[in-house]
């Protein structure tokens, strides 16, 4: 049996040497950022010794950029910062309402996007926003760096893209265009502290006369990873955005769903109320779009 | 009505003593008893929710390094069935089998086998080097099923008790019950109309904060000494002396502070193992269960099937009843299908009704107490069917109460007449209360229900001694989980007349203070302060003959008054008066130190009576619940400190609302529990309730000194029909079935 061990490299060179020293021995290695999945999973489902990679000394993963053109946010950025950073609340309000909606102030002073995807639950709650905005995970690796758009990042329950040399240093967003507005909602049987039986998370860009002109649906909870619906987003294209085009793209998300029986929900309860909140986080999203025209 | 009677500082609202000590952190709960040299123990659970124990090897457990003891079931002393201990915690022979299975493990989680070694992480590998050879057995998990003649049968030496004729096969249906009254059939002829349903309820935890906890030491000379949170000491020192076969004497039980019971800590668990660990190692052991153990293996609150039929007349009076209960009691008889049989239509003046009750063995965790036990369910299904009737009949759901409502002298259901009662006193005030006045608001419903329970008196000690300089303190031996030293000290206050602050109470072991049955039945406020107060008159009585002794005088010329001995009127003594201080200072003068007992079965303990009302919302398209208002009425006799009969009052309702909206146990098909932890078993969080507004009622029970009804266990029986009728309210369509999750009410509103 190893041994348990917590390095806390400060550059990403040392970070990947310690990744790709762990590969060649066969030894078990884990990253950390802000531990508030990690240190339960320790305490409970997987306590077995492994050397744990703070990743929070890193400079990369401390960054929050709002440029012209994009929007960084390093790994490492708990969401009690999303939150208190007015500039990114007006751009993307939906992903930061989602990072907003994890477990408690004390949760949140710790918790990352970047942990809540690499986690990969299906139920992550800001998976599905940063589908909607366009995600995109900056993966630091032994080659040097690569990039994957979110939706292609979870590929099954609990497990990730990220090969045994790799991490993920931040997260992209290309900068939302004038008249875009995004929105997240998931329903849970209680009013905070409980995971999602269904989430989305919708943005949306509308020309000077309320037409879509661009829109991305994420969905969560509802299948084995959380999925990006273009089905959803067609339906929402070329519309005003009205009920009849919500109601068809929350129709597609129900389509896409795959969802399982469980402790949380029935198949037929999470497919009927993935359509529910597509419609209702359309709606916001709508308005937000409208009100920043 | 309540009396006019003044008084000092019943009634007031002080701070309560432990109160500094428990926000500050520095109060000694269960898991906070450390000793020199301790073990750690650890319980190994059966997999299987139904299995026989062929074999277990404990050696090379006991080979490893650090792992001091380790016993079985064979390590038990064999217990005879007949002796029944606790608030409901049935057969002896039972709990000793709950505690460490025998020859089969009766469901996902029993107790099979347990260790004690130099650390936790020694203990739990220790476990899994544990070799138990099962033959797994199909489980029986549903109450219905069970009853099936082809149900699998958890004992074979299990014969339904209560038949006419002994039964010549065993069976899962530990025993059956029936009361009854006038002719049922007869009844239903005369009703204008019938309503009637069948009603589940799944199992449900008590969902205390503090997991259940103990540290046991025995020393050379063979005496024990347990720290652990209980609601009774003294009964727990009973059960585990009977379970190891050892004196009662020889026993020592220290209750710490209590982090939550509900009726769940009168029961013992972890403790024999803990004494018998201790007693192999020669070294203390202590013993902490996770959340996961005590969903698993503690607790719950039968899952029930109640089927209610009610006929009455156009004006609402009700002509006949009649239910039909099936409780789970989990691996072990003791259901409360009795006091659900006896609570059901104990709000109400009935000529003719019928209650069959059956308890049943299913392969699930043996049941305890929860706040009025069995109540909940019985009256949720009574009080469902009421509201029905008052549909059908277009009639206010509290008028119909009242149409039927027992008062003085009704006889209830289970037997007595009733003596002064105030179900018709909370009727009356949640009609009048704003809350019920006010308008629904656009698409809201609203619930109404009735409460009832029976409280009871038991067995209490109380010692109250006079310190040097006047202070006093009154030593009694019920754990305090609801604010009850506060009322204690209250009592003895009022009857010393002194400053509250004057008084402290504590809570002694088995050894500093006299006998207490255990905190449980709403007793403790009603009984253990009767003899509070009866050791405060102990101390009036002596101070007036100390006061005689030092004035020259006959005892009959003392009077006691605002806490001091005055001559009494008309006696010509040119004295002044001798307060407690002034008494206690010319003690050793006297006849020395001044200390005041009582000890008593206290009877009489008043039926305490509520009516709730509920109003919420549902959304149409998700099945959720918001609730925008809960009001809860209830006669307390007399609240003693009413800021915790309101505490008692909203706890009962949060922990009413969370069952019947979305607390339950959720079991896979081999009766593994799938929901063994508070992220999906979910009690309700503060954002999830509104504020409970409550308001007492005094009807002052005859009983008590200070006319006290017990308030404990009365707050949790009638959220769960008051919910379920706000639901049906709101949405028009009637679900039978709880708890009130989304799902389940999406699925009637046919959202699929
Ligand atoms: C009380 C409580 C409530 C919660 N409520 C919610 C909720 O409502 N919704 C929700 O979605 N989640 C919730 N969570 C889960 C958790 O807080 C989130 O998933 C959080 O975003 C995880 O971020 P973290 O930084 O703490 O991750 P960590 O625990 O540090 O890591 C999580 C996983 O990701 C890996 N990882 C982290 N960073 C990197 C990296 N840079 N590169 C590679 N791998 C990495 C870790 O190895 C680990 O496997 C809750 C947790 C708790 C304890």
């Amino acid at each position: 049996m190893g041994e348990f061990a917590y390095v806390a490299p400060t550059s990403v060179a040392d970070a990947i040497d310690v990744l790709q020293e762990h590969a060649r021995s066969g030894r078990r290695v884990q990253a950390l950022a802000g531990g508030t999945d990690l240190l339960v999973q320790l305490r409970g489902v997987d306590k077995a010794p492994r050397t744990i990679v703070d990743v929070k000394k890193i400079e990369e993963t401390n960054r929050l950029d709002i440029g012209s053109d994009e929007i960084y946010i390093g790994a490492a950025i708990p969401s009690a910062l999303l939150n208190e950073n007015a500039e990114l609340k007006a751009l993307l309000p939906g992903l930061v309402e989602a990072a907003d909606l994890i477990g408690s102030s004390q949760i949140q002073g710790r918790a990352t996007l970047g942990g809540n995807l690499c986690n990969a639950s299906p139920a992550a709650d800001t998976t599905p926003a940063m589908i909607a905005n366009r995600g995109v995970c900056v993966i630091a690796s032994g080659g040097g760096s690569r990039e994957m758009p979110v939706e292609a990042f979870c590929t099954g329950v609990g497990v990730n893209a990220l090969a045994a040399d790799e991490f993920l240093l931040g997260l992209k967003f290309p900068r939302p265009p004038a008249r875009t507005g995004d929105a997240y909602l998931r329903f849970i049987p209680r009013t905070e502290m409980d995971i999602a039986v269904a989430g989305c998370g919708v943005s949306l860009t509308l020309d000077d006369t309320g037409v879509c002109t661009a829109a991305r649906v994420g969905i969560g909870a509802v299948a084995p990873t959380p999925l990006r619906v273009d089905a959803a987003a067609e339906a929402l294209l070329g519309t005003g955005v009205g009920d009849a085009a919500l109601a068809a793209a929350g129709v597609a998300c129900t389509a896409a769903s795959s969802p399982i029986s469980d402790k949380r929900g029935t198949v037929q309860y999470r497919r009927k109320v993935v359509a529910v909140l597509c419609r209702r986080a359309g709606a916001i999203a709508r308005g937000r779009a409208l009100g920043a025209a | 009505m309540a009396e006019a009677v003044d008084y000092q500082v019943l009634g007031t609202r002080p701070v309560r003593p432990d109160g500094v000590d428990k926000v500050t952190g520095r109060a000694q709960f269960g898991a906070d008893q450390n000793l020199p040299n301790m073990l750690h123990g650890k319980i190994l659970r059966s997999p299987h929710a139904h299995a026989r124990i062929k074999r277990v090897d404990l050696s090379k457990a006991l080979a490893m390094d650090g792992v001091c003891a380790a016993v079985t079931g064979a390590d038990f002393p064999t217990v005879a069935s007949g002796v029944s201990i606790g608030e409901a915690g049935g057969d002896v022979m039972d709990i000793a089998h709950n505690v460490m299975a025998r020859d089969k493990a009766l469901y996902h989680g029993h107790a099979v086998a347990a260790v004690a070694a130099t650390s936790l992480e020694i203990a739990e590998q220790a476990l899994d080097a544990i070799d138990v050879e099962y033959e797994v057995l199909p489980p029986v998990l549903d109450v219905l099923q069970a009853m099936a003649p082809a149900a699998p049968l958890l004992d074979e030496n299990c014969f339904t008790k209560n038949l006419p004729e002994k039964p010549d096969k065993p069976s899962n249906v530990a025993s059956v019950m029936a009361l009854s009254r006038g002719d049922v059939e007869a009844g239903f002829e005369q009703a204008d109309l019938v309503v009637e349903g069948e009603y589940r309820i799944p199992m449900a935890h008590q969902g205390y904060i503090e997991p259940h906890a103990c540290t046991a030491t025995v020393n050379e000379e063979g005496k024990a000494t347990v720290w652990c949170c209980t609601q009774g000491q003294f009964d727990f020192r009973t059960a585990i002396a009977k379970i190891l076969d050892w004196k009662v004497g020889d026993m020592k039980v220290v209750p710490s502070e209590i982090g939550g019971g509900f009726g769940g800590k009168t029961v013992v668990y972890l403790e024999p193992v803990a004494v018998l660990l201790s007693q192999r190692a020669g070294r203390p052991v202590k013993m902490v269960m996770s959340r996961e153990e005590v969903f698993r293996a503690t607790g719950p609150t039968s899952g029930t099937v109640c089927r209610v039929k009610v006929g009455a007349k156009q004006n609402g009076r009700i002509t006949a009843a009649k239910a039909w209960l099936a409780y789970e009691s989990g691996a072990f008889p003791g259901a409360p299908v009795g006091p659900g049989a006896m609570s059901i239509f104990a709000p109400y003046d009935l000529e003719n009704f019928l209650v069959e009750g059956h308890e049943v063995r299913v392969n699930k965790p043996k049941v305890a107490a929860y706040r009025a036990p069995g109540a909940p369910q019985s009256m949720h299904a009574m009080e469902v069917a009421l509201d029905d009737l008052a549909r059908q009949l277009n009639m206010d759901p509290l008028d119909l109460r009242m149409v039927n409502a027992a008062d003085e002298g009704t006889q209830a259901p289970y037997g007595p007449k009733f003596p002064a009662i105030g179900f018709k006193a909370c009727i009356e005030a949640a009609k009048k209360h704003p809350n019920y006045t006010a308008p629904l608001l656009e698409g809201a419903g609203r619930g109404v229900a009735a409460g009832f329970w029976f409280n009871v008196g038991m067995q209490s000690s109380a010692e109250v001694r006079l310190n040097e300089d006047g202070t006093v303190i009154v030593m009694e031996g019920n754990p305090d989980i609801g604010g009850s030293r506060a009322s204690m000290s209250l009592m003895a206050a009022e009857t010393l007349g002194v400053p509250y602050e004057q008084v402290k109470t504590y809570v002694g072991d088995t050894e500093s203070t006299g006998f207490c049955n255990l905190t449980g039945g709403s007793r403790t406020t009603f009984a253990t302060g009767m003899a509070v107060v009866r050791a405060c008159e102990d101390i009036i009585a002596q101070c007036r003959s100390r006061a005689a002794a030092t004035w020259g005088v006959d005892e009959e010329q003392v009077e006691w008054r605002d806490g001091q001995a005055v001559p009494a009127p008309g006696v010509n003594a040119d004295v002044n008066p001798l307060s407690l201080a002034d008494l206690a200072a010319g003690a050793p003068r006297t006849g020395g130190p001044i200390l005041g007992r009582a000890s008593l079965n206290a009877q009489g303990a008043g039926a305490s009576f509520s009516v709730n009302f509920t109003d919420l919302k549902v959304d149409q398209e998700t099945g959720a619940v918001e609730v925008l208002s809960f009001t809860a009425v209830q006669d307390a006799g007399k609240a003693i400190h009413p800021a915790y009969v309101e505490g008692q009052m909203q706890g009962g309702a949060a922990q009413g609302l969370g069952w019947a909206l979305n607390e339950e146990y959720i079991y896979d098909a081999d009766g593994v529990m799938e929901n063994a932890g508070f992220l999906d078993y979910r009690v309700p969080v503060a954002s999830d309730l509104p504020m409970i507004d409550t308001e007492i009622v005094e009807v002052r029970n005859p009983s008590h000194p200070y006319g006290v009804r017990g308030v404990g266990e009365t707050p949790i029986v009638a959220p769960l029909a008051a919910t379920a009728n706000a639901v049906r309210d709101a949405i028009g369509i009637r679900i039978n079935d709880l708890p009130l999750s989304p799902p389940r009410i999406l699925a009637a509103l046919g959202g699929e």
